[in-house]
């Protein structure tokens, strides 16, 4: 289907496949058909109010741009309508339960946004003079000192721009660390329930990775890890709590294992929500760990970002943090921004991003970190790891669990036993939550269990949201166990859009908007 | 604690359900000698109490808006309309996640659609992804998937790369097994980059305007490289300058990367920012980061989903292109915004202004005495040279109230013959007022 200039559909739905009558519009109420900015947007308008400059001789040595750009614009209004419509086809945490496991969708208090916007901090650029940012370095400051307190580790690499930018500083530092003995260890140790990041990362950076086997329970053996050490190994990358929602029991004796045969102990931290004030990572033996304040301090995800991935280093790699650093003076937090301002014993494997890090981002989990404090950081872990409980327990006589009926971390992993012979798959099953006015939980991860169904409802849902969210999931498991396959097989049908053709997507890809053929708009604008 | 629902009561009766007697239960795993009981942290506080704090930090910079300012070198101080912070700042665009389920994320699917067709026009190549951390990493995998397309080893990188960036790729390439052969600090706009690409040469890494502000001319150095079966990758730092100047696809780059920030987001210090990655539409499948496509979902309606995700960590894992996951997802939408605002004219137009105030800033500093102009083509920020050591002369700037530009030592320690090079940027926030506070200061600082 295509749209005509005004952005109505050229072809309607049609009633054999529709439930619902055709408008004249095709739109449904309140769901507006939106059109592409390309196709209702003008060459001649601009939404800015900019005055032509004076007469003056351009200096661009004979490369000024020789032909249009071809960007249409829209006016403010017309700006505000689009994006607005746009908007109101988002499910979004500050409208309902997003309960998408190792995601951590959390509320985003909006003071948050309000002191990200103060001039001192989202008015300041990173090169301007140090004499003029002091407050901006001592933020950083006081934010490494919050994240080392809260993991028991001796220095942070602030600079990472997201979780998985902060899995390469952690390793980059192992690899820097491992290069500085004058030794060559080649391999990765990464679990088959790891992110997938994580042997990404590995490879990205020339490591082999070597799989290690998982537990029935998802979780990791110290045998296992023991008999795949060797002296070519160089770190172990662990999740902990693992992504099955389940704590590492045995993580003591798999780091000690680790390093007695001179490796690295890498934990990926994006489930570190759920033990910030119950345990430090840096007595469990972790020599690096990424937070993703986006995950753990509530910084908007912003439908895909940005994050922020600050990376807390142990003894043995603080001095492998990269440029630039916080250095604690005398007289008040240092910026180390070169090699040239180097003390003796510092000696950082390089620099991960153009400036300083994600300060829009630090101080948005600053913020909500003040605003918690060290009570309420160990009350919100309390909270969400009792509402991933209380979820298992309303549920667990209904859905099926991988590892049996067991205590979990802060999400709850469920698989699709109990679908069997339903004729309803987990993606049916999500979807038709879509409909309950739910957005699924994380499905088909971890990869180890079939049919995953990883339920995190953070600590900010009450018990009354949680009430009404597993009786909807019980109601759905019980229409499953009924036969009502309607229900599940043509969800979504209240959505915005009905199930989309991902393999159409895949196989002819169209990742831009092309201008149709005059003949094609001739017939369309009939 | 303002953010937590649960009363005391509440948290009992659900305990009761699960069928435990305390919270300490639920955390049995966690070895009993392991468990941390308090943090040497402060206790919880009020809004007013947090806004006092971050306020008397905030309070300690001086804001790029409260002085005439002139600071760039990768980040730039450009106005951005009210409405782009108001609609970023919806509920729906800014507490959503990854669109994971298309059906309830059309909104982020369109946006990410259309800023790939902004960037694809933009830069005039096929091809864009729906955005990257920053720019500078942009580059990186830029690099990364040069080698990966003509397996060859070792990038060019010229000497009017932003040093930063230049660190960026020789931070992790050497790490992924490559070779960096990074051409000397180049503030003339004089080098000879075509004698540096070879037969082993996989890219050639070229950032117009460079950072010391020259224009450079792509095609030639396009043509060598392709005539050793290298590719060139493109770097701008300022995307404001597209409006103006030939755009790189158009002068036969391969791979186009740079920062976004200056269209739609603030200079925050550095971050978050959004990278803008383009190439042609053969080379898609080695492209690092998300994509978004349109199909048609189960009515026949137009949609759009993430698509060709095979390249991607979450199904290749280490055979993926990136570890790249979490993208600049709402400062990709800032930027789109702004971009629908401004259109091709207000673009054209912004671009003009740009230059036009740093040819009349370039023409009154390098007529004071001492002061000399380095370049001949420039789009919006060029470098001065100073009759001594420009830190220093920035610092006394500060305190007759001007912020400066960058030091090229900030940027290149350790180099005593670059200590007078100061980098200076003027965009369309700066008046002729602030421009005669600039070069009033600067002649009083030198006389």
């Amino acid at each position: 289907m295509s749209m005509h200039s005004q952005g109505r559909p050229t072809v309607a739905a049609t009633a054999a496949t529709s439930d619902t009558p055709d408008t004249f519009t095709g739109n449904r109420a309140l769901q507006i058909e939106e059109a592409l900015l390309f196709e209702v947007g003008r060459h001649d308008v601009t939404g800015v109010d900019l005055d032509e400059p004076a007469e003056f001789s351009p200096r661009l040595g004979g490369l000024a741009r020789k032909r249009p750009i071809d960007l249409p614009g829209l006016s403010e209004p017309e700006t505000m309508r689009h994006y607005v419509r746009l908007s109101q086809k988002n499910y979004a945490i500050d409208s309902g339960l997003y309960p998408l496991g190792s995601c951590t969708m959390k509320h985003n208090p909006r003071l948050n946004e309000k002191m990200a916007r103060l001039p001192g901090i989202g008015d300041v650029h990173p090169l301007q003079p140090l004499s003029t940012v002091k407050g901006a370095v001592e933020l950083m400051a006081e934010l490494g000192r919050w994240l080392i307190e809260m993991t028991g580790m001796t220095a942070v690499a602030l600079s990472p721009k997201a979780g998985a930018h902060g899995e390469l500083c952690g390793m980059m530092a192992i690899k820097a660390a491992i290069a500085a003995k004058g030794e060559t260890r080649n391999i990765v140790l990464v679990p088959e329930s790891a992110h997938g990041t994580n042997p990404a990362t590995a490879a990205l950076i020339g490591f082999k990775v070597v799989t290690v086997p998982a537990r029935a329970d998802g979780t990791v053996a110290p045998e296992a890890v023991k008999a795949l050490l060797s002296p070519d190994v160089a770190a172990i990358m662990l999740t902990n709590p693992n992504t099955c929602g389940l704590f590492e029991r045995d993580v003591v004796e798999i780091a000690a294992a680790v390093h007695a045969a001179g490796a690295y102990f890498y934990c990926d931290g994006a489930n570190f929500n759920a033990i910030v004030g119950k345990a430090k990572v840096g007595e469990l033996g972790v020599d690096a760990m990424h937070i993703n304040l986006h995950k753990t301090f509530s910084t908007p995800h912003g439908g895909g970002g940005p994050g922020a991935g600050p990376v807390v280093l142990s003894e043995r790699l603080a001095a492998f943090a990269p440029l630039p650093f916080v250095r604690i003076e005398a007289d008040g937090p240092v910026l180390v921004e070169s090699e040239e301002a180097l003390l003796p014993g510092e000696t950082p494997f390089g620099r991960m991003t153009a400036f300083h890090g994600q300060m829009g981002m630090f101080v948005r989990a600053l913020s909500y970190m003040l605003s918690h404090g060290s009570d309420g950081l160990q009350q919100a872990s309390e909270d969400a790891v009792l509402n991933a409980n209380y979820v298992r327990a309303g549920l667990r006589d209904l859905m099926s669990q991988p590892s049996g009926d067991r205590t979990c971390m802060h999400e709850v992993l469920f698989d699709d036993t109990f679908l069997e012979g339903t004729g309803v798959t987990t993606l049916d099953f999500a979807k038709a939550m879509i409909d309950e006015g739910y957005h699924p939980m994380t499905m088909y991860f971890p990869l180890v269990v079939h049919g995953a169904m990883l339920i995190e409802p953070t600590e900010s849902e009450s018990k009354a949201s949680l009430d009404l969210f597993i009786a909807t999931l019980r109601d759905l498991v019980m229409k499953a166990k009924a036969g009502d396959l309607e229900r599940f097989q043509q969800a979504p049908r209240f959505a915005p859009r009905r199930r989309l053709d991902e393999t159409r997507a895949a196989r002819s890809p169209k990742l831009k908007w092309e201008k149709p053929e005059p003949w094609v708009e001739a017939a369309a604008a009939e | 604690m303002r953010y937590l629902p649960h009363s005391d009561s509440d948290r009992q009766a659900m305990l009761a359900t699960i069928g435990v007697g305390s919270i300490d239960d639920l955390f049995a795993d966690i070895p009993s000698d392991l468990r941390v009981h308090g943090l040497d942290l402060p206790r919880a506080a009020g809004e007013i109490s947090v806004e006092r704090t971050l306020g008397r930090l905030s309070a300690q910079n001086v804001s790029a808006s409260s002085v005439p300012f002139f600071v760039g070198a990768g980040a730039y101080k450009h106005h951005v309309p009210a409405t782009v912070d108001h609609l970023i700042q919806r509920s729906e665009f800014l507490t959503s996640y990854t669109p994971y389920q298309p059906e309830i994320t059309q909104g982020t699917l369109q946006y990410l659609f259309e800023f790939q067709t902004q960037v694809a026009h933009l830069t005039g190549m096929e091809v864009a992804n729906a955005s990257m951390y920053d720019g500078s990493t942009a580059t990186v995998e830029a690099v990364l998937m040069a080698h990966r397309l003509t397996k060859r080893g070792k990038a060019v990188l010229s000497g009017g790369l932003h040093p930063h960036y230049r660190a960026v790729v020789e931070s992790l390439s050497p790490m992924a097994g490559e070779t960096v052969d990074a051409l000397p600090a180049d503030p003339g706009g004089t080098e000879d980059i075509l004698a540096a690409i070879d037969a082993d040469t996989s890219c050639v890494v070229v950032q117009s305007p460079s950072v010391y502000g020259h224009l450079i001319d792509l095609a030639p150095i396009a043509a060598k490289a392709h005539e050793v079966g290298a590719l060139l990758v493109a770097v701008f730092t300022e995307a404001v300058s597209l409006g103006l100047v030939e755009p790189p696809g158009a002068q036969g780059a391969d791979i186009v990367v740079g920062e976004g920030q200056s269209i739609g987001n603030a200079l925050s210090f550095g971050g978050p920012y959004v990278g803008l990655f383009a190439t042609r539409l053969k080379y898609v499948r080695q492209m690092p980061g998300r994509l978004c496509g349109e199909t048609v979902d189960a009515e026949g309606r137009r949609g759009f989903v993430l698509t060709l995700s095979t390249r991607e960590q979450h199904i290749r894992r280490d055979k993926a292109t990136s570890n790249i996951c979490t993208n600049s997802g709402l400062c990709a939408l800032a930027f789109t915004i702004h971009m629908t605002l401004l259109g091709e004219k207000g673009l054209s137009r912004l671009a003009r202004i740009n230059h036009a105030n740093a040819v009349k800033l370039a023409e009154s500093l390098s007529a004071l005495p001492g002061v000399s102009l380095l370049n001949d083509s420039f789009f919006n920020e060029f470098t001065i040279r100073l009759p001594g050591d420009a830190a220093e002369i920035v610092e006394k700037l500060v305190e007759k109230g001007v912020l400066a530009g960058v030091p090229v030592s900030r940027l290149e320690p350790g180099k005593p013959e670059l200590a007078d090079l100061l980098i200076v940027a003027s965009t369309e926030v700066n008046t002729d007022e602030d421009r005669a506070a600039f070069v009033a200061a600067l002649a009083e600082v030198l006389a």
